[in-house]
């Protein structure tokens, strides 16, 4: 198919979509925890329970999931006139709108927009778009300081972590755990903190209440943002969101363009789905919106940093795209089996599970992160779970043949999937291997193990022991 | 009904059982089973580890041998999920538009064991006697890619002499995928320790499914621990009956 | 600054644009057949609200001030929007006015009292709009205790409903319980960094 511009990827060197190491490297590492792997069981498996209660609730769920993949689908399409028309409907309303090609852009612009307060500190709503930008770490290299005030956040942020689930990004940690970071790292906390979790909560609000009064810029991300009115929302729980929102005089909000919906009715489809599959709740305790600039209330200056970083790649792939149709709400995380035992940080990058291993090669190209789409056995809870109906499944295997046709011939892989095609393709030959493999197996050790690259499998498994007849020869001679 | 029988190669090259009792327990409810000998392989295999262009022969092959036939079943969900799901997107991407529609027309006439009987030839009670207690794991593609809901339980409901126990966290993966169990063996192991934790909670002697590729997965495992629980196909089970007795079904197409 | 900006607009939407070039897929149309409206429930209201650990209390509009004058030390200290009715607001406490109170003194308040716009009866959600019954965003915020009024008539069953009643230009926040969080193990903790405490009167 002929276009103008080649995909642009977002770029390497910034940001944080790519890991260190394959995905079965990294997560023989957490596998190995049985500490972590009973805090992601124990947390799945709550979250699972009541996200199911709630969606059990809401008799139209299935039409509402439609509608909701009907949208994103018509906003992709048009996403361009889109985007110009929330610029618009912003800019009247008093704000000012920005565009960043990518992380290495969109980083300087805040970073500008905050020097240019004269600020040396922001504080910072939960937001998936500066974690992939990681804007933190180039706001700290201008020496500006970046407050998480997220619960969870401020965890991984306090306990030098890196976030492991996008809803939950200390969902790998318990209580006693996270009392150790506080004590050790929280300046002025009390000595004799407990571990229980409204204790920790309400350190956590007494440690930021002054921050939140005292710092004049903030960065926040956007659930949602309506190109029809220019209206923002943010979805949160703990009432940071709000003090970001409401209390600093400027406000610096960095949005992926595809958090973009056509029209203010269409809010009423996701602020349905998005609580119900993501925190199990009917609503979320707070949800904000905001148009521009209102006189007297709330931040007099407001920026909206609209960013690509890869997006636009995305969407030049129609069997792709689906994946930008994502809301972050981390269902498809919570009922994953693969991402239960691994855990977020095999992943490598901020988007972790079923999604992550999606979206991360999409965005950063199938090279930097070709064993994520493997990151699955395709069992499709993924997909029976998602509110938009990402056909998760399909985006895997789409994206495994991507991989393999993107890397360089021969490899070992390679050439035996070409030979067993060679012979499946010939009746005789292929009746003839099975005869062959059912002598060799005879000959070798009974039932134990199979050559490498197959002797992962047999590592824990049992072989069974080789027929004495193939269906087809049992067929010839009956 | 004159039925052909898609037997997988898995199913014909390791677990012949499954494919036998499907065959003698269709020719029992009077049926016809045909087998073409042509066929080989649907594909799954390479489509799923990234190899869609070797696969495209594969696909052309299986709609060449089936497209003659208007009703085909096969003892696995997870092949006949293949036909369903994934052969007109690989003759598509391979620009093969004719060969997409005709991968729809055979997939809308393949069914996998549990649909045909219930489904098309309207039979619960297939006339079986299986005397164990078994318990069933719903495998991932019969589960959610193909909906067959709760035939296999209507199936095995009414097995005479058949005790059917409840899975816990049934619908959990046992973490086979194919591919997946040899890129990622570590993850695996670690799923297939929890489905095998809920097997043995259900004191079942017998876990029956209607994959041989999960039952090869779970039956492997079970085997390297010496638990004693047997993995049976759905299909044997329901080719089983007072007259066969169960030892001669474990060994069927092995004699 | 602007020629750079400029630039990546360009940039941006060009990419966009390129991106949709070739494009196969037909335009969507968006079903709407999930549920738009249902019949008001104040019951189920108040039950939904309760389930996320906000205390509701049910009371004819007269009695409101006696209601908030039960919730509140004599002498506590309230923040009030400029168009609160002041007959919802009872003598024993002490009334601090909006009239650009500054951020300390509005979190020093034991509580602050306001009107909603909306409330939503399936969700067990109250929206401010900041009205003048409502006031600015930040009264609502700071107060440890919020006590929020709701009449009947603002009451609707579904989300749906309440968007269609809402402007959107207004600042609007959305409000379903205390703030809560449930970062630690999954367990729901009420009380952040919002008001610890929830308290709606539901007039009939």
């Amino acid at each position: 198919m002929p276009t103008t511009t080649p995909p642009v990827t977002a770029p390497t060197g910034v940001g944080h979509l790519r890991g260190d190491e394959s995905f079965p490297t990294a997560a023989r590492r957490s596998l190995a925890d049985p500490q972590l792997r009973r805090n992601l069981r124990h947390a799945t498996t709550t979250i699972r329970a009541k996200s199911a209660g709630v969606i059990a609730e809401q008799s139209d769920w299935e039409q509402l999931r439609t509608a909701g993949a009907a949208i994103k689908a018509d906003t992709l399409r048009r996403l361009p006139d889109l985007l110009e028309q929330l610029e618009e409907k912003v800019t009247g309303a008093g704000g000012v709108v920005h565009w960043a090609a990518d992380a290495v852009e969109a980083n300087r612009v805040v970073t500008d927009l905050v020097r240019a307060t004269g600020a040396d500190r922001v504080i910072k709503v939960k937001s998936m778009a500066t974690q992939e930008i990681g804007l933190n770490e180039a706001l700290e290299a201008a020496g500006i300081t970046a407050v998480e005030t997220d619960l969870a956040e401020l965890i991984v942020q306090l306990g030098d972590d890196r976030p492991s689930h996008i809803l939950v990004p200390a969902i790998h940690r318990n209580r006693a755990e996270i009392r150790e970071i506080f004590l050790r790292e929280m300046p002025g906390v009390d000595p004799a903190l407990t571990d229980d979790p409204t204790a920790l909560a309400a350190a956590a609000r007494r440690f930021l209440r002054e921050t939140f009064l005292s710092t004049p810029v903030a960065v926040s991300g956007a659930n949602f943002a309506v190109a029809e009115t220019g209206t923002l929302a943010v979805v949160e729980s703990e009432g940071n969101g709000r003090m970001c929102l409401t209390l600093p005089e400027t406000l610096i909000t960095v949005m992926g363009v595809e958090k973009v919906v056509p029209t203010w009715r269409d809010l009423e489809v996701f602020l349905q789905l998005l609580p119900r599959a993501s925190t199990g709740e009917r609503m979320n305790p707070y949800t904000s919106m905001w148009t521009g600039v209102t006189p007297g209330d709330g931040p007099q200056t407001f920026h909206l940093v609209l960013l690509d970083n890869g997006r636009s790649a995305v969407l030049a792939d129609e069997v792709g795209r689906q994946a930008l149709r994502c809301i972050r709400c981390s269902a498809c995380l919570n009922v994953c089996p693969v991402y239960e035992r691994a855990g977020g940080h095999a992943y490598g990058s901020v988007y972790p599970g079923p999604i992550g291993a999606v979206l991360s090669p999409q965005l950063t190209g199938i090279e930097d992160n070709a064993s994520l789409p493997y990151a699955s056995t395709l069992c499709g809870a993924c997909y029976d779970a998602c509110p938009v109906k990402i056909n998760i499944p399909e985006l895997l295997v789409h994206l495994r043949a991507e991989a393999v046709e993107s890397r360089p011939r021969p490899t070992a892989e390679s050439i035996a999937m070409a030979a067993a095609a060679y012979t499946m393709d010939r009746p005789r030959l292929y009746a003839a291997g099975q005869r062959a493999a059912r002598l060799s197996r005879l000959a070798g050790r009974r039932g134990r193990g199979l050559p490498p690259p197959l002797n992962g499998w047999t590592a824990s498994r049992d072989l069974p022991e080789p027929p004495a007849q193939t269906f087809r020869e049992w067929w010839a001679g009956r | 009904m004159r039925i052909a029988l898609f037997v997988t190669c898995l199913a014909d090259t390791m677990f012949p059982q499954a494919a036998t009792a499907t065959v003698r327990l269709l020719e029992r409810l009077g049926h016809e089973v045909v087998f073409p000998t042509e066929q080989t392989c649907c594909g799954q295999m390479h489509v799923n580890t990234g190899y869609q262009r070797e696969a495209v022969p594969l696909v052309r092959r299986h709609v060449r041998v089936f497209d003659p036939y208007d009703v085909i079943v096969a003892p696995s969900g997870s092949c006949v999920g293949s036909v369903r799901h994934q052969h007109a997107t690989v003759a598509r991407r391979a620009g093969d538009v004719r060969l997409a529609s005709r991968a729809e027309s055979v997939a809308e006439r393949t069914y996998e064991l549990s649909e045909l009987l219930v489904d098309v030839l309207g039979v619960t009670d297939v006339g079986a006697y299986y005397p164990h207690r078994v318990t069933y794991h719903p495998t991932c593609h019969s589960l959610r890619m193909l909906r067959v809901g709760d035939r296999p339980r209507q199936l095995l409901g009414a097995v005479r002499g058949l005790d059917l126990v409840e899975l816990p966290a049934a619908e959990q993966c046992c973490g086979f995928g194919g591919t997946f169990a040899v890129k990622n063996p570590e993850t695996s192991t670690a799923m297939l320790a929890d489905k095998m934790r809920h097997v043995l909670s259900t004191g079942a002697d017998v876990c029956a499914a209607g994959d041989v590729s999960c039952l090869m997965h779970i039956g492997g495992g079970l085997s390297r621990l010496r638990t004693g629980v047997r993995t049976v196909h759905l299909a044997e089970i329901l080719a089983s009956t007072e007259q066969s007795g169960t030892v001669s079904v474990a060994s069927a197409g092995r004699s | 600054m602007v020629g750079r900006a400029v630039t990546s607009r360009d940039l941006v939407l060009g990419r966009l644009r390129a991106a949709l070039a070739a494009d196969t897929a037909a335009p969507v149309d968006v079903p709407r057949d999930y549920r738009q409206a249902a019949a008001v429930d104040l019951d189920q209201l108040a039950q939904r609200l309760a389930d996320y650990r906000a205390h509701v209390h049910r009371v004819a509009e007269g009695a409101v001030a006696d209601t908030i004058a039960d919730l509140l030390p004599a002498g506590g200290t309230v923040v009030v929007p400029p168009g609160l009715p002041p007959a919802w607001l009872p003598p024993t406490v002490t009334a601090l006015p909006d009239d650009g109170l500054d951020h300390a003194r509005i979190g020093a308040a034991d509580a602050v009292v306001t009107a909603a716009a909306v409330a939503i009866a399936q969700t067990g959600t109250v929206v401010l709009d900041a009205s003048p019954d409502q006031g600015r965003r930040v009264l609502s915020l700071l107060p440890d205790r919020h006590v929020c009024v709701v009449r009947a008539d603002q009451v609707v069953a579904t989300v749906p409903e309440a968007l269609a009643r809402l402007t959107p230009h207004r600042p609007l926040t959305w409000i379903s319980g205390p703030s809560a969080t449930s970062d630690i193990e999954l367990i729901r903790v009420e009380g952040v960094h919002g008001p610890r405490q929830l308290h709606i009167i539901l007039l009939p």
